[in-house]
């Protein structure tokens, strides 16, 4: 019966969201709103098929946010960071202090007293990822200096919601049980505990996690590094909540160490589906606890505050984005994009609640007021588009082609054996940054002892190759030693990432021609070069001179390389490969072979000295 | 437009990407119609020049334009390469070789020296045009009309968009002369820079 009752609750939630997604998506709303959508349709003010027991579907779904906050962590690499420091730093920075002090003000003007208005301010100055980058991203805007503005500030509000969420308990009207098991500690000793812990999750990813995920990974069996990673997040959440800490916050520090593992790809791919899943339910779960009558009874105060929040985000986000020398169309752009509350809230209001910072009958109402702000967001965006838009758009304002994305490396290598190291090591060598996927533990060992940057993971996976930063590379290089896998590679990479320029290694013709057939346009035969440069070395032990060797190999290779695309084209039919196979070998005899006699000869004529000696007489 | 004259510059520089000046000079006729640029240093890296399409690519043109910085008063070495291996007997001089005759031949350069360096008290001793005689020679030996050269010196004093610009006006606006039939042949004879006196030498366009 319990079983039963189980399912049914994951089939109601599972068959909204996966109808009311879609839907919203299709309305340019997003899959944030389409969750919260959702959710108010199957919660008590809807159809009510799910009620009572939401609150422990809650506390499940927030393991979701735990995970997303790990994979944020992931994606923040030190050396990331440093680069995107001023816009991070500089308008990140001021968004959230402007922002939560406005907010705080406005507050305190409401009468809330002065933590009550400062948590809600800190909670509501985050923004929406999902809502802001999405739909900037949707109108390929991404790329833009309001683009690359909003998501300087988005990571700035993902890294300040863990300090937030280590202040909040100071904020707390009263004693706070966090649901956790240890002892109810002074506020004071538990910021001491914070970092006491976080030095261990430090110490442990740094010298423990390496080889244990190497052991795992040795076995090649995916769903085993996919139990670890899960076993990874689901543990230090628990030691977290042990100690009456957020389990967030840990795993957030986790991820962050784990930053530079060269398992980073291949955890990233594993969590991310799961963070999505649970992520969803969260906000289902959000939307079923929407208090509807709320609106019902005060309607103008919902509104109002509403228009508030909007109205105050968009003027600090203005301000900002005038402040850092945006254009007007651009700035109105950035400050639409991100004048909503924030995934973020719902986590942190949820927490404030838990941790007595902030009454149950305010965030009801504020839970409330950031869903309807995040609704407004794309009517916002639309009305920008339609009427404010046309008055600053100007016809020289021309786009500057598009600079390498600061934020992730220009180049994918897979496989970094024998053949991919050479490329890697001569891209380096030129400051170009890379990243390196390599499938093979005992060899990323080996090159990480060396001081390469190389990490864990199947080119082969889609998720793997989006984690690795396919969709901002402008290079794909296939360097990997499996000439199926290395098809497989390319398809997938041109299939979901066609503006990428594959180069890929080939183990022989065969492989060439069936590279050459799937269209990639740069191709090197793994050993043709050597064997080549082998070829110049006969050559000169034979006694001809090392300058006509070396013209001799290249007018070779470059005979052999047009064969080569032509017989791509007709291979399959077996005797006409044969006939067209002999024939281009005699054209190439006669083309060295004249080039070596005298007279009559089609090349390298000007060195001849009969013709000179004719001339002179002449 | 039909009779247009079709201008091949053979652009040869080893280390673009530390040429502000070529960089500029390239870009300012890289969209003009009935101009084909040719970057040796980027067809041919490691030197295997394509004689045949070499020689496919002159009789396609009616003014050859060699456009290179000018070092130890003379091309980069990939241009004199093409020069040993293209300019073959029986093609462009000797039994046969009339390919280029009547064509027009132009050397564009800049050189990091002042123009008064360039004279016989100066550190390079010799004028611009004495020192490109080999050029000139070579033109003349295959049948070339051989145009006083358009200099640009003391490259290494331009640092400024603003500085550079005029030079590079001044370039596209003689190949589009150069190309619409507009000079003035006469004004040219007697000029030692082609680019000294450009008002001179183009008639107004039409």
């Amino acid at each position: 019966m319990h079983d039963e009752s189980l399912f049914l609750q994951a089939f109601i939630y599972l068959a909204a969201a996966v109808v009311a997604v879609p839907i919203s998506n299709r309305l340019g709303l997003g899959s944030v709103l389409g969750y919260l959508i959702a959710g108010v349709v199957i919660g008590p003010f809807g159809l009510h098929l799910v009620g009572q027991e939401g609150e422990d579907v809650m506390h499940f779904a927030e393991f979701g946010v735990v995970m997303l906050l790990f994979l944020v962590g992931l994606e923040l690499q030190p050396s990331r960071l440093w680069r995107l420091r001023l816009p991070i730093l500089g308008m990140g920075g001021l968004q959230v202090l402007a922002t939560a002090l406005l907010i705080t003000a406005l507050a305190m003007l409401l009468g809330l007293t002065w933590t009550m208005a400062l948590a809600v301010g800190l909670i509501l100055s985050m923004s929406s990822t999902a809502i802001g980058l999405q739909s900037l991203d949707e109108k390929g805007l991404a790329k833009t200096d309001a683009g690359q503005s909003a998501f300087s500030v988005l990571l700035f509000q993902d890294i300040a919601v863990i300090p937030i969420l280590a202040l909040l308990p100071l904020l707390a009207y009263e004693k706070a049980d966090l649901g956790g098991h240890g002892p109810a500690l002074n506020p004071w000793l538990q910021a001491v505990m914070v970092l006491g812990i976080v030095a261990g999750i430090i110490v442990g990813g740094r010298y423990l996690m390496r080889p244990v995920f190497r052991i795992v990974a040795a076995t090649r069996l995916r769903e085993v590094f996919t139990a670890m990673a899960l076993l990874l997040v689901i543990g230090i959440a628990l030691a977290m909540q042990s100690v009456g800490l957020s389990p967030a916050l840990g795993t957030f520090v986790a991820g962050v160490v784990l930053a530079d593992n060269e398992y980073r790809h291949e955890l990233e791919g594993d969590i991310a589906p799961f963070k999505g899943l649970l992520l969803g339910l969260f906000f289902l779960t959000v939307g079923a606890s929407i208090d509807f009558r709320l609106l019902i009874e005060r309607p103008w105060l919902i509104l109002g505050l509403v228009l508030a929040l909007v109205v105050a985000k968009l003027g600090v986000l203005v301000a900002l984005g005038r402040g850092f020398r945006l254009a007007w169309s651009q700035t109105l752009l950035f400050g639409f994009a991100l004048a909503q509350g924030g995934e973020f809230a719902f986590v942190l209001f949820s927490f404030a609640t838990k941790a007595r910072v902030l009454p149950e009958s305010l965030t009801a109402v504020l839970v409330a007021v950031v869903a309807f702000s995040m609704l407004l967001t794309p009517l916002l965006l639309i009305s920008n588009d339609r009427w404010l838009q046309p008055r600053f758009a100007s016809p020289t304002e021309e786009r500057e082609a598009d600079g390498i994305d600061e934020s992730e490396n220009p180049v994918i290598i897979a496989g970094f054996g024998r053949f991919g190291q050479v490329v890697g090591r001569l891209l380096l060598a030129h400051r170009c940054r890379i990243t390196v996927l390599d499938h093979s533990p005992a060899q990323i060992d080996l090159l990480r002892r060396f001081g390469w940057k190389v990490f864990y993971g199947d080119a082969g996976r889609l998720d793997l190759l989006q984690a690795a930063g396919a969709a901002q590379a402008r290079l794909l290089v296939v360097a990997i030693d499996d000439p199926d896998k290395a098809l497989e590679i390319v398809a997938l990479a041109q299939k979901h990432f066609p503006h990428l320029a594959i180069l890929a290694r080939a183990q022989d013709r065969r492989h060439a021609y069936a590279l050459i057939r799937q269209g990639v346009s740069l191709i090197r035969r793994e050993t043709f070069g050597s064997a080549l440069e082998m070829g110049i070395d006969a050559l000169r032990l034979l006694g001809v001179r090392a300058h006509r060797a070396h013209r001799i190999a290249q007018t070779f290779r470059q005979h052999d390389e047009a064969a080569l695309q032509e017989m791509a084209t007709i291979e399959g039919d077996d005797a006409l490969v044969i006939a067209r196979s002999r024939q281009l070998t005699h054209d190439l005899e006669q083309l060295l072979q004249a080039d070596g006699s005298s007279i009559g000869a089609d090349n390298d004529q000007a060195w001849d000295v009969v013709a000179r000696r004719e001339l002179s007489q002449g | 437009m039909d009779n247009a004259n079709r201008i091949l510059v053979l652009f040869a520089h080893p280390a673009l990407h530390k040429s502000w000046v070529n960089r500029r000079l390239i870009r300012a006729i890289g969209d003009l119609e009935h101009v084909t640029l040719h970057d040796l240093y980027e067809a041919y890296p490691s030197f295997h020049i394509d004689v045949k399409r070499e020689q496919a690519l002159l009789l396609a043109h009616d003014m050859i334009v060699f456009q290179h910085p000018f070092y130890w008063y003379s091309s980069p070495a990939i241009l004199k390469e093409w020069q040993d291996l293209v300019l073959e007997h029986g093609f462009a001089y000797g039994a046969g070789g009339t390919a280029l005759v009547g064509k027009t031949f132009l050397s564009a350069i800049t050189t990091g020296g002042q123009k008064e360096a360039y004279c016989r008290s100066g550190a390079n001793r010799f004028a611009i045009r004495e020192l490109l005689a080999p050029f000139e020679q070579t033109a003349r030996l295959c049948g070339m009309d051989y145009l006083p050269p358009f200099v640009i010196h003391g490259t290494h004093l331009l640092r400024e968009a603003d500085q550079i610009d005029p030079y590079a006006r001044a370039y596209r606006l003689l190949l589009m002369g150069l190309r619409d039939g507009t000079v003035r042949w006469d004004a040219l004879a007697e000029g030692e820079y082609l680019n000294h006196d450009l008002d001179r030498v183009l008639t107004s366009p039409r």
